[in-house]
């Protein structure tokens, strides 16, 4: 196997090999990434001309890129070549009842109290016709829509909104951002479309859970959400639930745009597969997250709470261009065995009394690896602008690390800015009080580890907050001696 | 100049390795916001003229028994004096200490073994390495103390020219010692400084370093600070003059206890650009460090901090503060500040801070409101900002100084906050 760059000169110098037409099977292309795969995926997508022109633009761009080696991270490279850019959704594997289904995975949603209906599904039990989620989805879908929201998967929004999209897509992110960017750019299957009508506050959490038609999105999503003028929504991805995926390399991409007085939040609680207790395996998470603010008084709020995946790495950020303009940030990362983070965020202040809030919570066991990485920027024409950025580490054991990379940069005297950031471990005092009223060294630990993440898990839509705690738990099991 | 087999070796060594890393450009990490390109795409050449214009720069030496001076890293003996030092103390030029056979045996020991150039960002300090043509080496014995301070002015002279400093200070167990660095100059001059300091166990050093170049000069530096146990050493460094300034500062703290201890102030004005840039490396444990740096930017100004601070796995009981504040008293002036932790060990106590605004509008109501006029309110609390870090110098003649320097230079560019915009 050579090398990325090696095969990508490889790649671009070979004949043109498969004719313009291909004769491959129906729902799935060979390993490779050339403009034929591209051009595949969008006619099996029946997508309009124009997004076939976007993605071949961002694939030649990537083509020109190479990978970023600034993170704190260690991976064997990636080859790209032996991706398949391309399958049809797969049927799951039927299982009977909840019997069949792996014990180690039933003990995990017993801890984090999943009802029985929702083991079944996620479990890929299949599920029986009283719980048809498909149907709760549609009477939701049907209330939405009723409101003139518009939540729907890409494709679809690209065959019933193109003008949508055509206005929208890459306007945060554009193709040219950086390598995974411009990746999935090119070759982006699915995900999500949110587009919120002037002055209606969204009636409830937007949420995975309800968008069947978008699971199995596979390894290189989208989602764009658009929040018109003093429009509200808030969205949540992800859920606490472990997720096996065979796909090794996820490269998402989100965009996020606020008009005048407009208000998004995002919560994402990633549990993907993270490697064994060796570190084999495990899933890289390489996503590019950004928002823009793009009116005045409109505001984005991040909240994340990240403790799956192999290696994480990912920056949701704020471009804060209308005046008084909100960004925020709140994040709970945790690295066990052999995880690695790089995870932060970037507040870039254009417009004047812009403000951001960055909250960010770090714990490491086992022989994790975490990093905050954030960049505050001020901008000259951000005239008192203020950010407060916060960034605690707690360790856990003696084989891991926790590192704090803040960039500052200034260019307005009337801007404030202020960071503040500590590492520590376990009080013994704190341990000892609670080992002294008789609770067990996990529960102590559990607790104390839940009372230093409090600050953002208030921040998470409240049934998640519930499960985000227990799941913070489950992580770090085994990590206390 | 002849020099010993070892050092020759040395010297070619780190100039086949600054021919192959050449000068930093911004796309080195370390060198991101800093672009040393007028230094690159200038021609600097050595120079031993301006010896006789070096009492010119009188007013910047100290009146300490023991002081010297170089002018464009040439020694100067008719300025300097080796007097008052106690019994066993060696002070005097690297040159001399290397004809000296008990001095070079310590200078063998220890001259370009702290400060590392194996990197591509350190490629200043190769330079230095192979270029330097004198310095200064200080070696104290076990156990004495040196009362006074010991002073080194280093001075360049006459445009384009490219000056090399080297600084080595061994003290050795139980020793205690102060020595000033100075940096002055009349034009647009190179420095290129390294400065090396051992500090034994027990020892308590402080130093100084002092920049206060001409408004043209290029000035790069680089203090490496090697502890052993229990050792105590507090820095100093005051940056006012020059036009691209660029300090580095790599402390180890190599014995358990050692505690260090880094004061650090930056005034700029004009285009004037200032980068501290500090690594921490505790290595073993139960080390105390303290990290403070103040800047006050005016006119177009900008300055870059960046403070790393990395803890060993073994380094348990690490306690380390590091604190960054600046006051933006201009439109045009760029503060890029980034605090770094890298923790590999548990059982520490780390934090860090960086604040970045302008002087406090309740401060100011509280002075106007009894009768302080503003311009006036507004230096008081802007002296006041850079006098915490004055007030830890415990050499009074050095604070002293330096007080007078920073209302000079805080005066020139506060006195009006309207000529303050016009770039003066």
């Amino acid at each position: 196997m050579g090398t990325p760059a090696t095969d990508i000169e490889a790649l671009t110098s070979q004949e043109y090999k498969y004719g313009f037409v291909t004769d491959i099977e129906a729902d799935s292309a060979p390993p490779g990434l050339n403009e034929d795969i591209i051009r595949l995926i969008s006619s099996k997508k029946k997508e309009p001309a124009f997004m076939l022109e976007w993605r071949l633009k961002a694939y030649r761009h990537w083509l020109t890129m190479t990978e970023p080696k600034w993170p704190n991270v260690h991976y064997p490279p990636i080859d790209y070549n032996s991706i398949i850019y391309y399958s049809a959704p797969k049927p799951k594997k039927q299982l009977k009842s909840l019997d069949e289904v792996d014990p180690e995975l039933l003990k995990t949603y017993d801890k984090l109290g999943i009802p029985l209906r929702e083991r079944e599904l996620l479990a890929g039990v299949a599920v029986d016709a009283v719980f048809d989620s498909v149907s709760v989805a549609t009477t939701f879908k049907a209330k939405l829509a009723e409101m003139g929201i518009i939540f729907c998967s890409f494709s679809e929004a690209v065959q019933n909104h193109p003008e949508l999209i055509k206005k929208y897509l890459g306007s945060v992110v554009p193709h040219t951002d950086n390598f995974f960017a411009a990746l999935n750019a090119a070759v982006f299957s699915d995900g999500s479309f949110c587009y919120i009508p002037k002055g209606v506050r969204c009636p409830m959490e937007l949420s995975t859970y309800f968008r069947i038609n978008a699971m199995n999105t596979g390894q290189f999503e989208r989602t764009l959400i658009i929040a018109d003028d003093g429009a509200t929504v808030s969205y949540l991805e992800g859920c606490t639930a472990p997720m096996r995926d065979t796909n090794q390399l996820h490269a998402a991409v989100v965009e996020l745009v606020a008009h005048d007085n407009a208000e998004i939040k995002y919560s994402t609680i990633q549990n993907w597969y993270p490697g064994d207790k060796e570190g084999k395996g495990g899933i890289y998470n390489f996503v590019t997250k950004r928002g823009k603010c793009a009116g005045v008084n409109s505001k984005i709020s991040w909240t994340q709470v990240e403790t799956g995946s192999a290696i994480t790495w990912k920056y949701p950020s704020c471009l804060l261009i209308g005046d008084g303009s909100i960004g925020e940030f709140y994040s709970v990362a945790t690295v066990n065995n052999y995880q690695q983070a790089d995870t932060g965020t970037k507040m870039i202040h254009i417009g004047k009394n812009t403000r951001s809030t960055i909250v960010s919570k770090g714990i490491s066991a086992g022989h994790g690896q975490n990093t905050y990485r954030g960049a505050v920027k001020m901008l000259k024409s951000a005239a008192g602008a203020r950010n407060y950025s916060q960034c605690d580490s707690l360790l856990i054991g003696d084989q891991c690390g926790a590192h704090t990379f803040p960039y500052l940069e200034v260019k307005n005297p009337s801007a404030q800015v202020e960071h503040e950031a500590s590492t520590s471990k376990i009080g013994e005092d704190q341990l000892f009080y609670c080992r002294q009223r008789g609770m067990s060294m996990e529960d102590s630990v559990s607790m104390i580890v839940n009372g230093f993440c409090k600050q953002v898990f208030k921040e998470l839509p409240m049934e998640f907050a519930v499960e985000a705690q227990k799941l913070l738990s489950v992580s770090l099991e085994g990590s206390v001696g | 100049m002849s020099w010993p087999t070892w050092l020759t070796e040395i010297r070619a060594g780190a100039q086949s390795r600054f021919d192959a890393a050449g000068f930093p450009t911004p796309k080195l990490e370390d060198w991101r916001f800093t672009n040393v390109a007028p230094i690159a795409r200038a021609t600097f050449h050595a120079s031993t003229n301006g010896v006789s214009h070096a009492a010119e720069f009188k007013h910047f030496f100290f009146d300490h028994a023991a002081r010297f001076v170089f002018v464009n890293g040439h020694f100067v003996p008719s300025l300097s004096s080796s007097q008052g030092l106690p019994a066993g103390v060696y002070a005097g030029t690297i040159q001399a200490a290397l004809r000296d056979p008990a001095q070079a045996k310590v200078v063998e020991k220890h001259l370009a073994r702290h400060a590392e150039y194996k990197e591509n960002w350190q490629s200043f300090v190769a330079q230095n390495t192979a270029q330097f043509e004198d310095g200064i080496f200080i070696s104290i014995p076990n156990g004495v103390v040196v009362e006074e301070p010991i002073s080194v002015c280093f001075i360049a002279t006459g445009d384009a020219t490219a000056a090399f400093a080297r600084v080595l200070v061994v003290a050795g167990d139980n020793s205690q010692a102060a020595v000033v660095e100075t940096y002055a100059g009349n034009a647009a001059t190179f420095t290129n400084a390294v400065t090396e300091i051992v500090a034994g166990a027990n020892a308590i050093v402080e130093h100084y370093k002092i920049q206060q170049e001409n408004a043209a000069a290029f000035h790069i530096g680089q203090l490496t600070v090697q502890q052993q146990r229990d050792s105590n050493v507090h820095d100093h460094s005051v940056s006012l003059g020059g036009r691209l300034v660029r300090n580095d500062l790599h402390f180890i703290l190599d014995g358990s206890g050692a505690e260090a201890q880094l004061n650090g102030l930056y005034i700029t004005g004009g285009e004037q650009h200032v980068a501290n840039h500090s690594r921490i490396d505790h290595a073993q444990p139960h080390c105390p460090n303290r990290e403070l740096y103040k800047g006050i930017l005016t006119g177009k100004s900008s300055a870059v901090f960046n403070g790393g601070i990395i803890v060993r796995q073994i380094a348990q009981k690490t306690d380390a503060k590091q604190s960054n504040k600046n006051l933006l008293l201009s439109d045009d002036a760029t503060i890029n500040t980034k605090p770094q932790l890298e923790i590999w060990a548990d059982d520490v106590k780390c934090t860090h801070g960086a604040t970045i605004g302008r002087l406090d509008d309740e401060q100011l109501f509280y002075l106007r409101a009894r009768g302080i006029p503003e311009e006036d309110a507004r230096g008081l609390l802007t002296f006041a900002f850079a006098n915490e870090l004055l007030g830890r110098m415990k050499a009074p003649e050095v604070r002293e100084r330096l007080e007078k320097a920073v209302r000079a230079k805080l005066d020139s560019r506060l006195g009006t906050q309207d000529s303050a915009r016009e770039g003066l």
